[in-house]
């Protein structure tokens, strides 16, 4: 622990904000970039039911990927023609998008999916056009589902974007490399800690987000109400 | 006015769901498809909001046919009740409420004043305008789904079972509220539903279809119970139709109402027994409201409440046969209790007066 606490540690160009800062960095913009590709493919797939082999085979393919295999992989095949460190940034950031695109791709079709059949029916019954059906039905019902899959996405880029280091390039993922290099246990676990805590933030920063944006009539939060009970209004008998 | 020509559905698979159908619903009735399941009521019903395109034929919307319209405008025009109600589970009972009025343009806020309008309407309290779809019974549902298709107060709406996913009692209540609401607002329905006794209660006219998507015979239930058109009519009407036809046949003062001998509540057994004729004695209130039936041989001390029979079901002067005579058949002295509209004794009938009335006219005024 001594490693976290040293002021040293927390300034300068390798110092631990530096480091949390290109985390992140990389985290969002692979996190971002997989939102942009999965959640319209999901929502195309769940609602035109075309393309639904995609989701078993692609997703299970990509589960079992081997990210650091890949990256060293993705590293000799894009440097040579990046001279910069765009080089080393892009296989990274290739590696954590698809690595995100599966649980949000699969979630977001099943949210659309799951969307009650019957409420889509009267939408297109009172004379919705499939565009607003889509905005005011579909996807505010399938949100709770979507949101579930970018948080796992996130949970996963935010862990595997240790990777990085491999490639020299920053991230906390450095105080793995570095402190097993130099035999420092105490910075590895600095770096597992700073991790596991970066990771814990931000699932709780979305299950708030998740609570705030999705209707109570679909998580079945009783928000204040009055009890439930049949207003009994028996028609008179002669 | 809906009006189908020669309207013929075959599905991609080749089912012919809806064969060559030609049906009037007249403007301000209530017309209802009725027939065995997968006789092509659904498809028919979908084919004039056209969520089901037709394979041939044209169904007109007062004149105009439909095929020439943009399906979606065409739709805003009629409301639609489907089956299970088909709510908005992320949005609040006032909103799934106001979302036609809001679609046609109208402000949200005016939207929620007609919607607790509308809620009052079908008897759900303004309470209920910050739930959500779960937390409502199935009945509860029904009704707002109700409400949501007349809030754009559309000439007309579409009704594809609207009260099957409720339970008996609560079915005969909504049917009932529905009547009621119906003759204020006098709008065209078609209404679908594979329950003849839910077609004969509520229509002004039913079509009978038959498998294979044919119109098997169009008119008033009363008709139907008299007189159908085939063995198919004759059997899917039911067996007891000839008892039951007597619920579309008015009294009219047909039936001899016989003077009744009344005692109030703590009347004594003498007095009782006095009144009674034959082992029972009708019991009213103080306003002449009958109570029930009591044996003064069972007396002891003065005619308490508890002393009650309350098995007969009173029967309105103005009803049809049918209360009459179940008025007579449900009272345990065999003398059924009519009373006037504010539901004040006038009398009693016996089976034998209503049989007999029945039988002295056998082309009686029918209800509708
Ligand atoms: N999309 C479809 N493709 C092929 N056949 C269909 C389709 N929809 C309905 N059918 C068939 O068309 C026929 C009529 O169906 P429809 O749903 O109109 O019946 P229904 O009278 O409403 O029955 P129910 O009382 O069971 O609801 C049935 O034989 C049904 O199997
Ligand atoms: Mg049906």
């Amino acid at each position: 622990m001594n490693y976290l606490f040293d002021p040293a540690h927390w300034s300068g160009a390798d110092g631990i904000p530096t480091l949390i800062g290109e985390h992140l960095l990389y985290s969002l913009i692979a996190l971002a970039i997989a939102a942009v590709i999965a959640v319209p493919l999901g929502i195309y797939i769940g609602v035109t039911g075309k393309g639904v082999f995609m989701i078993a085979g692609l997703a299970n393919a990509l589960r079992a990927l081997p990210s650091v295999g890949l990256l060293i992989l993705l590293v000799l095949l894009i440097s040579p023609a990046f001279p910069s460190r765009m080089g080393y940034i892009l296989p990274s950031l290739i590696v954590l998008v698809l690595l995100a695109v599966p649980p949000i791709l699969t979630n977001t079709y099943a949210g659309v999916r799951a969307v009650d059949a019957a409420a889509v029916d009267a939408a297109r019954g009172m004379g919705f056009r499939t565009m607003k059906i889509l905005t005011d039905v579909q996807l505010p019902c399938a949100l709770p589902l979507v949101l579930s899959g970018v948080r796992s996405a996130l949970l996963q880029i935010i862990s595997t974007a240790t990777i990085a280091a491999y490639i020299s390039l920053g991230g906390l993922g450095r105080l793995l490399i570095d402190g097993k290099a130099q035999n420092d246990y105490s910075q590895m676990v600095a770096g597992a800690v700073l991790v596991a805590l970066l990771a814990l933030f931000f699932d709780q920063l979305l299950a708030f987000i998740t609570r705030r944006v999705v209707s109570p009539g679909l998580t079945r939060r009783t928000i204040k109400s009055a009890p439930v009970a049949e207003p009994v209004k028996t028609p008179v008998t002669v | 006015m809906i009006k189908f020509e020669n309207v013929t559905k075959a599905y991609p698979d080749g089912t012919v769901a809806v064969d060559g159908l030609n049906l009037e619903a007249p403007t301000g009735k209530l017309t209802i498809l009725v027939g065995p399941s997968g006789c092509g009521k659904t498809t028919s019903l979908r084919m004039i909001n056209r969520l089901i395109e037709p394979t041939s034929g044209t169904i007109y919307l007062d004149d105009e046919p439909t095929s020439g319209m943009d399906a979606a405008l065409l739709r805003r025009r009629i409301g639609y009740v489907i089956q299970h109600a088909g709510l908005f589970p992320h949005k609040t009972i006032v909103d799934n409420v106001s979302t036609m009025p809001v679609l046609l343009g109208e402000s949200r806020q005016k939207a929620r004043t007609k919607a607790l309008e509308l809620m009052e309407r079908v008897g759900l309290p303004a309470s209920f305008a910050k739930r959500y779809p779960w937390q409502l019974s199935g009945g509860q549902q029904q009704r707002v789904g109700v409400a949501r298709a007349l809030a754009s107060d559309p000439a007309f709406m579409l009704m594809d079972e609207p009260f099957s996913a409720v339970d008996p009692v609560v079915r005969g209540q909504l049917q009932e509220e529905f009547l009621r609401l119906q003759r204020e607002i006098g709008k065209t329905i078609i209404m679908v539903t594979h329950d003849i006794d839910e077609a004969l209660k509520l229509g002004d006219q039913v079509a009978v279809m038959r498998v294979g998507g044919k119109l098997a015979q169009m008119a008033t239930p009363s008709e139907l119970l008299t007189s159908p058109a085939d063995d198919f009519v004759a059997d899917f009407v039911g067996r007891d139709r000839g008892y039951r036809s007597l619920g579309f046949t008015k009294t009219a003062g047909s039936v001899a109402i016989g003077e009744e001998a009344v005692v109030q509540l703590g009347a004594s057994g003498e007095e009782a027994r006095a009144k009674a004729s034959g082992a029972w004695v009708l019991v009213v209130d103080g306003g002449r409201k009958p109570l029930g039936w009591a044996q003064p041989e069972l007396l002891n001390g003065e005619l308490k409440r508890e002393n009650l029979n309350l098995s007969g079901i009173p029967a309105a002067a103005s009803g049809t046969m049918r209360q009459l005579l179940d008025a007579a058949l449900s009272s345990p002295s065999r003398r059924g209790v009519v009373v006037n509209e504010h539901g004040e004794l006038i009398g009693t009938v016996t089976a034998t007066d209503v049989v007999k009335a029945i039988e002295a006219e056998p082309h009686l005024e029918t209800a509708r």
